[in-house]
C-alpha cells in the first residue's frame, strides 16, 4: 500500500504540497483528483523519490522509494507523456529500463504487444503520436510487473478506443490485487474507472472517499467534485 | 540476479542508452575520420624529419576533442532535456551510481574511439609522408606512449564534458562551458597569463601527452610531463564528475 504522511513540499515561495496525508490500498483503482496546481504530480514525484519532501514521508509498502531493492519490479510509474529520448526507439527505451532491473528482454516484447506498439517499436520514438507515447509510458510502467502503479494523467492524448482500453487495463490491474493510483482532470472518466478517490486542493487533503460516496449527495461526480474544490482553485 | 540492483545493472542500462542513439555512432565515427584526415594532410606536407612527427600526426585530436567533449555533454544533458532522467532514476534511485555507470560506459566508448583515432592517425600520417622523410615507429622510445596517451586525452575530455553536462543540465550552456574552458580560455591565457598555459586541457593534450620528448618548453613556459599531464586531466574530469554527482543527488529531478 501507499502511505502519505504529513507530506510537504515548496518550490521557492510556492507551496505545492502542504501537510498531506492519505493511504492507497490494493485491489481498487484509486482516482487522485484535484484542480490544476493542487499538488498531484508533486506528490507522485515525491513517491518516486524524484523530488525530496521538505517534511513528511511518502512510503510504498512501508519503505521509501530509494530503499526498494529493484524499484521497477515493485512500482511502475507514468509521470509525463514523453519521458523518453526522441532519437531512441521504443524498444531500446524499454530495453534500457529492463537492463537496469534485470528484467528479461522477452518481457520487453511482451509489454510492447500488450500496449499495441509492437509494430512501431523499432522506429525513433520522437515520431510517435501523443497517444502512442502515452502507451510507451504505460509499457514502461508495466515492464517489471509491479504491484504498485502510479499513473499521472494516463489517458492524455488517447483516442476513444485507447481510453476504453486504459480503463479496462487499470480495472483489471486493480482486480489482480495491485495498488493503482491514477491522477486525472477528467472527472467523467474517473467516475467510470475508479472506485476509491483521493481529492486534494492547494496541497491539502479534501476528501478520501469512494466514488459512490462522493457522488451520492450530488447530481453527478463532477458536481460533487466542483463543489468540494470550489474554494481551492487559485486561478479564478 | 541478486537481491539488489548494482553498478553492473546501471552500467548495462547506460550501455543500451548510449548505443541506441545514432548520434553516438556518428559522432564517434566522425571523430576518427576527422583525426585521420588531418593526419594525412600533416603527413603529405611534412618536409622535415627532425620535427616531432608523432605529435604532428596527432594534431587532429584537437578537433576530435571538441566532438567527443560535446558528445559527453549531450550524453548527460539529453537525459534531462528528453525527460529520460526520470525513468532512469526510477529504475536506479541511487543517483551517484547512475552517473558513475554513465561515466564508466561513456568513458570506455570514448577511450576505445580515442585510441582508434590516435593509432589510425599515426599510421595514416606515416603512410602519407613524402619519400625521403623517415616516419617515426611505435617501437621508438616514447612514441607508443605519445599515441596511447593521445587516445586517453579524448576519453578524459569526453568525461569532462559529461561532468559539465551533469552539472548545468542545459546543452548549449554546457557546450559553451566546455568550448570556453578548453579552447577560448587557452587563447586568452596564452598572451595574458602564459604561466598558466601548461595546465590548460588543450595544452596538456597537445604539448604534454602527445609529445615524444617530454618537458617541451615555449619561451619561459615549460609544459607538464606526459604523466603529470595525464594526472591533471584525470583530476579535471574527476572534479567535474564529482560536481555532477553532487548536483544530481541534491537537486530535484
Amino acid at each position: 500500500m501507499i502511505e502519505i504522511r504529513d507530506l510537504s513540499k515548496r518550490y521557492g515561495p510556492t507551496v505545492a504540497v502542504d501537510g498531506l496525508s492519505f493511504d492507497v490500498y490494493p485491489g481498487a483503482v484509486t482516482g487522485f483528483l484535484g484542480p490544476n496546481g493542487a499538488g498531484k504530480s508533486t506528490t507522485m514525484r515525491m513517491l518516486l523519490g524524484l523530488d525530496r519532501p521538505d517534511a513528511g514521508q511518502a512510503l510504498i509498502g512501508g519503505r521509501r522509494y530509494r530503499e526498494l531493492p529493484w524499484p521497477l519490479r515493485e512500482v511502475g510509474a507514468l509521470l509525463e507523456a514523453r519521458a523518453f529520448h526522441p532519437g531512441r526507439s521504443a524498444r531500446a527505451h524499454l530495453e534500457a529500463l529492463a537492463a537496469a532491473s534485470a528484467i528479461p528482454r522477452s518481457r520487453v516484447e511482451e509489454v510492447l504487444g500488450l500496449v499495441g506498439l509492437a509494430g512501431v517499436a523499432g522506429r525513433r520514438a520522437g515520431g510517435l503520436s501523443l497517444g502512442m507515447g502515452q502507451r510507451l509510458g504505460i509499457a514502461a510502467a508495466l515492464l517489471g510487473d509491479p504491484g504498485v502503479l502510479l499513473l499521472d494523467e494516463p489517458v492524455n492524448g488517447l483516442d476513444p478506443e485507447g481510453i476504453r482500453w486504459m480503463r479496462t487495463l487499470l480495472r483489471s490491474l486493480a482486480a489482480q490485487g495491485r495498488v493503482v493510483l491514477v491522477s486525472s482532470h477528467l472527472i467523467g472518466e474517473m467516475a467510470l474507472t475508479a472506485e476509491r478517490l483521493v481529492v486534494i486542493g492547494r496541497g491539502r487533503l479534501l476528501a478520501q472517499t469512494s466514488v459512490a460516496e462522493l457522488s451520492a449527495g450530488a447530481a453527478s461526480l463532477e458536481d460533487a467534485f466542483l463543489e468540494l474544490t470550489a474554494g481551492e482553485v487559485e486561478y479564478r | 540476479m541478486s537481491g539488489h540492483y548494482r553498478f553492473r545493472d546501471a552500467a548495462r542500462m547506460e550501455w543500451v542508452k548510449l548505443r541506441s542513439l545514432r548520434s553516438t555512432w556518428w559522432t564517434l565515427a566522425v571523430t576518427v575520420v576527422a583525426a585521420a584526415a588531418i593526419a594525412v594532410a600533416v603527413g603529405i606536407n611534412s618536409e622535415d624529419a627532425s620535427a616531432d612527427l608523432t605529435n604532428n600526426a596527432l594534431a587532429g585530436i584537437s578537433v576530435g576533442l571538441l566532438l567527443i567533449g560535446t558528445l559527453g555533454v549531450v550524453t548527460a544533458t539529453g537525459e534531462h532535456t528528453s525527460g529520460t532522467i526520470r525513468p532512469t532514476l526510477a529504475a536506479i534511485p541511487n543517483r551517484p551510481l547512475v552517473l558513475a555507470a554513465k561515466a564508466a560506459v561513456f568513458g570506455a566508448a570514448a577511450l576505445a574511439t580515442g585510441e582508434a583515432a590516435a593509432f589510425v592517425s599515426f599510421l595514416v600520417c606515416r603512410i602519407a609522408l613524402p619519400a625521403g622523410v623517415p616516419g617515426p615507429a611505435l617501437g621508438q622510445p616514447e612514441v607508443l606512449r605519445a599515441v596511447v596517451l593521445g587516445g586517453a586525452g579524448y576519453c578524459l575530455i569526453g568525461l569532462l564534458g559529461l561532468g559539465f553536462g551533469a552539472v548545468v543540465r542545459h546543452t548549449a550552456l554546457a557546450v559553451g562551458l566546455l568550448v570556453g574552458g578548453v579552447y577560448v580560455v587557452a587563447m586568452l591565457v596564452a598572451p595574458l597569463a602564459p604561466a598558466l598555459m601548461p595546465w590548460l586541457p588543450i595544452a596538456v593534450v597537445a604539448n604534454s601527452l602527445t609529445v615524444v620528448e617530454p618537458g617541451m618548453a615555449i619561451g619561459d613556459v615549460r609544459f607538464l610531463s606526459p604523466w603529470a599531464g595525464l594526472g591533471v586531466l584525470v583530476l579535471y574530469a574527476a572534479v567535474a564528475l564529482g560536481a555532477g554527482a553532487w548536483v544530481l543527488a541534491e537537486r530535484d529531478a
